[in-house]
C-alpha cells in the first residue's frame, strides 16, 4: 500500500501539485488519470524517488519512504517507454537489475510469457518497440513487488501481449498487491482499474471507485466521466 | 559484485560495442601507424600525436560525453528506480562512460608505439603521453557528465560542451599571449603559472613536454613551467593538477546528481 499525504511540488513559478493526499490500497488496481500536464508523471516521479517533493510524506507499506531508496524494494516501475542501451543483450539488462538486486525472490511467469529466453542473446537496438516493452514489463514484475506502478503499460504492445500484461495485472491484484495504472485509454482501464484518482492542474480532483465516479457524473463510462471532468474543471 | 562494478560493466560492454568508440580507437590507431609509416621517429611521432591528442580528446570527451549522458537519460530513470543508491549509480556510470574512452585513446595510440618500440620513443614520453590522454579523458568526461546534469535543454548542453572545448584549446591561449603581451613590463611569471594549471590541456601538455628533451616546443608558460619546478617537482605539480582536474568537476557533477530531480 502507498500513502501520499500533503504533497507539494514547485518547478520555479510553477505549483504542479498542490497538497496531493491518496492512498493505493492493496488488492486494487487504481488508475490515475488527468489532462497532460496535470501533474501524474511528477506525481509517479515522487513515488519512486526520482523527484523529490516540497512538502508532504509518502509511506509504502507502512514504512516511511527513506532517501537511500531501499523502500523501492517494494516497487516494481513500468515507465511509458523503454530505453535501454543499444549495443546491450536483453539478457545483459535482465541480468543486471537482477544482480542490483541480490536476494529477492523472482517471478518467471512474465518472462516465460513473453519468451525472454529466446531473445536474451538479441542486441536492444535491433528490438521493435513492442518487445523493448515486453523487456519493459519483465522487469516490473521480476520481483512480485507490493507495489505496481505502470505508466502506459500497454503501450506498443500487440493485443495478445497486452492481453497477457492485463491478465497477469489482474492476478497481481487478486494476490493483495497495490497497482497503479496510467493509461490514455479509458476503456482499457474500465476494464482493469477498481478505483481512479484524477489530477487536473496539480489538484487532486477526485479519488474513489469508478462506480462512484460514474454515479456522480452521471455518465455511463470512464471515457465520458473523465471527460466531464475535465469539461467541470476547465469551466470552473 | 556491487552496484559500481554491475553498472560499470553494463557501460563497459555498451560503448566497447559503440561505432563511434569503434571509430575513435581505429582512428588513433591508424594515425599513429600513418606516422610511422611515414617515416617518423618515435619522438616525432610523439610530438605530432601529443598536438593531436590535445584537440581531439577534449572535444570527443565533452560532445560524446554530453550526448552518452542525454540518451542514457531513461535508463538512468530505470535504474534510480531500483533500491539503489544515487552515489553508488552514479560512480558506475561515469566509470562506464569515462573507461571505455579512456581505453580507446590507450589502445588506439598505444599499440603502434608498443609495436615501434625501437624507433626511439622514450618510454617516458609515451607513457606521459598516454597518462595525460587519460588524464583528459577522465577530466573531460566529467565536465561532460556535469554540464548534462547541469540542463535538461540537449542542444544547450551540447553547446555548452563545445563552448568548454574552445575555451580549453583556443581561446585560453589566446587570454596567456594576450596578458603576456600587455603586461610584459610587470613580473608575470606567478600569475601565469596559476593560468596555466587553470586549463586541464596545458596541464596536460606540459606534462608531457616535461618528459621530453623539447623545450622549444614547450611555449611561454610550459618553459616558464619547467624553468620554476624543474622537471620532477613540475611533472608531481602538473599530474596533481590534472588530478584535480578530474575531481573537482566529477564532485559537482556527483552532487548534481545526487540532488536533482529526475
Amino acid at each position: 500500500m502507498i500513502t501520499l499525504d500533503g504533497i507539494r511540488k514547485r518547478y520555479g513559478a510553477l505549483e504542479v501539485l498542490q497538497d496531493v493526499s491518496l492512498t493505493l490500497p492493496t488488492g486494487a488496481v487504481t488508475a490515475l488519470v488527468g489532462p497532460n500536464g496535470s501533474g501524474k508523471t511528477t506525481l509517479i516521479k515522487i513515488v519512486l524517488g526520482l523527484t523529490r517533493a516540497d512538502h508532504g510524506t509518502l509511506h509504502v507499506d507502512g514504512q516511511p519512504a527513506d532517501a537511500e531508496g531501499a523502500y523501492r524494494r517494494a516497487i516494481g516501475y513500468m515507465p511509458q517507454a523503454a530505453h535501454f542501451p543499444v549495443n546491450l543483450r536483453v539478457g545483459d539488462v535482465l541480468d543486471l537489475v537482477a544482480q542490483l538486486r541480490p536476494g529477492e525472490a523472482t517471478d518467471g511467469d512474465l518472462s516465460r510469457a513473453f519468451d525472454m529466453n529466446a531473445l536474451k542473446d538479441k542486441y536492444v537496438g535491433t528490438l521493435s518497440g513492442g518487445t523493448k516493452q515486453k523487456v519493459n514489463a519483465v522487469i516490473a514484475f521480476m520481483f512480485r513487488p507490493s507495489v505496481l506502478i505502470l505508466d502506459e503499460p500497454t503501450a506498443g504492445l500487440d493485443p495478445l501481449s497486452s492481453n497477457v500484461l492485463k491478465e497477469k495485472i489482474r492476478q497481481m491484484r487478486s494476490e493483495g498487491r497495490s497497482v497503479l495504472v496510467t493509461s490514455h485509454i479509458m476503456t482499457e482501464l474500465e476494464s482493469l482499474a477498481d478505483d481512479v484518482a484524477f489530477l487536473c492542474d496539480g489538484r487532486l480532483r477526485f479519488s474513489g471507485s469508478i462506480a462512484d465516479l460514474l454515479g456522480r457524473t452521471g455518465e455511463r463510462s470512464l471515457e465520458d466521466a473523465v471527460a466531464a471532468l475535465m469539461r467541470t474543471d476547465a469551466a470552473a | 559484485m556491487n552496484i559500481i562494478a554491475l553498472v560499470l560493466q553494463a557501460g563497459l560492454r555498451d560503448l566497447s560495442r559503440n561505432r563511434w568508440v569503434i571509430a575513435y580507437t581505429l582512428s588513433f590507431l591508424g594515425i599513429a601507424e600513418g606516422l610511422f609509416w611515414f617515416g617518423g621517429t618515435g619522438p616525432q611521432v610523439l610530438l605530432s600525436l601529443l598536438n593531436l591528442v590535445l584537440l581531439v580528446l577534449p572535444l570527443v570527451a565533452l560532445v560524446f560525453g554530453t550526448i552518452h549522458v542525454y540518451a542514457s537519460r531513461e535508463f538512468v530513470e530505470m535504474l534510480l528506480a531500483q533500491p539503489v543508491p544515487r552515489r553508488q549509480l552514479f560512480a558506475g556510470l561515469y566509470l562506464g562512460l569515462a573507461l571505455p574512452l579512456a581505453g580507446a585513446f590507450v589502445v588506439g595510440a598505444g599499440i603502434p608505439f608498443a609495436v615501434h618500440a625501437r624507433e626511439g620513443a622514450s618510454t617516458g614520453g609515451v607513457v606521459a603521453l598516454l597518462a595525460a590522454g587519460v588524464g583528459l579523458s577522465l577530466a573531460f568526461a566529467a565536465i561532460a557528465t556535469w554540464i548534462a546534469l547541469l540542463t535538461d535543454d540537449r542542444l544547450k548542453g551540447v553547446g555548452l560542451a563545445l563552448g568548454v572545448w574552445l575555451a580549453a584549446t583556443v581561446v585560453f591561449d589566446g587570454i596567456v599571449l594576450g596578458a603576456a603581451a600587455a603586461f610584459g613590463n610587470y613580473p608575470l611569471e606567478r600569475p601565469l603559472l596559476g593560468l596555466m594549471l587553470a586549463n586541464p590541456v596545458d596541464v596536460a601538455r606540459v606534462l608531457v613536454l616535461t618528459q621530453l628533451d623539447v623545450a622549444a616546443l614547450m611555449g611561454y608558460t610550459g618553459a616558464l613551467f619547467e624553468h620554476t619546478f624543474g622537471t620532477v617537482l613540475g611533472t608531481s605539480v602538473a599530474a596533481f593538477a590534472l588530478v584535480a582536474w578530474i575531481a573537482v568537476p566529477l564532485g559537482l557533477a556527483e552532487r548534481r546528481f545526487r540532488r536533482r530531480d529526475f
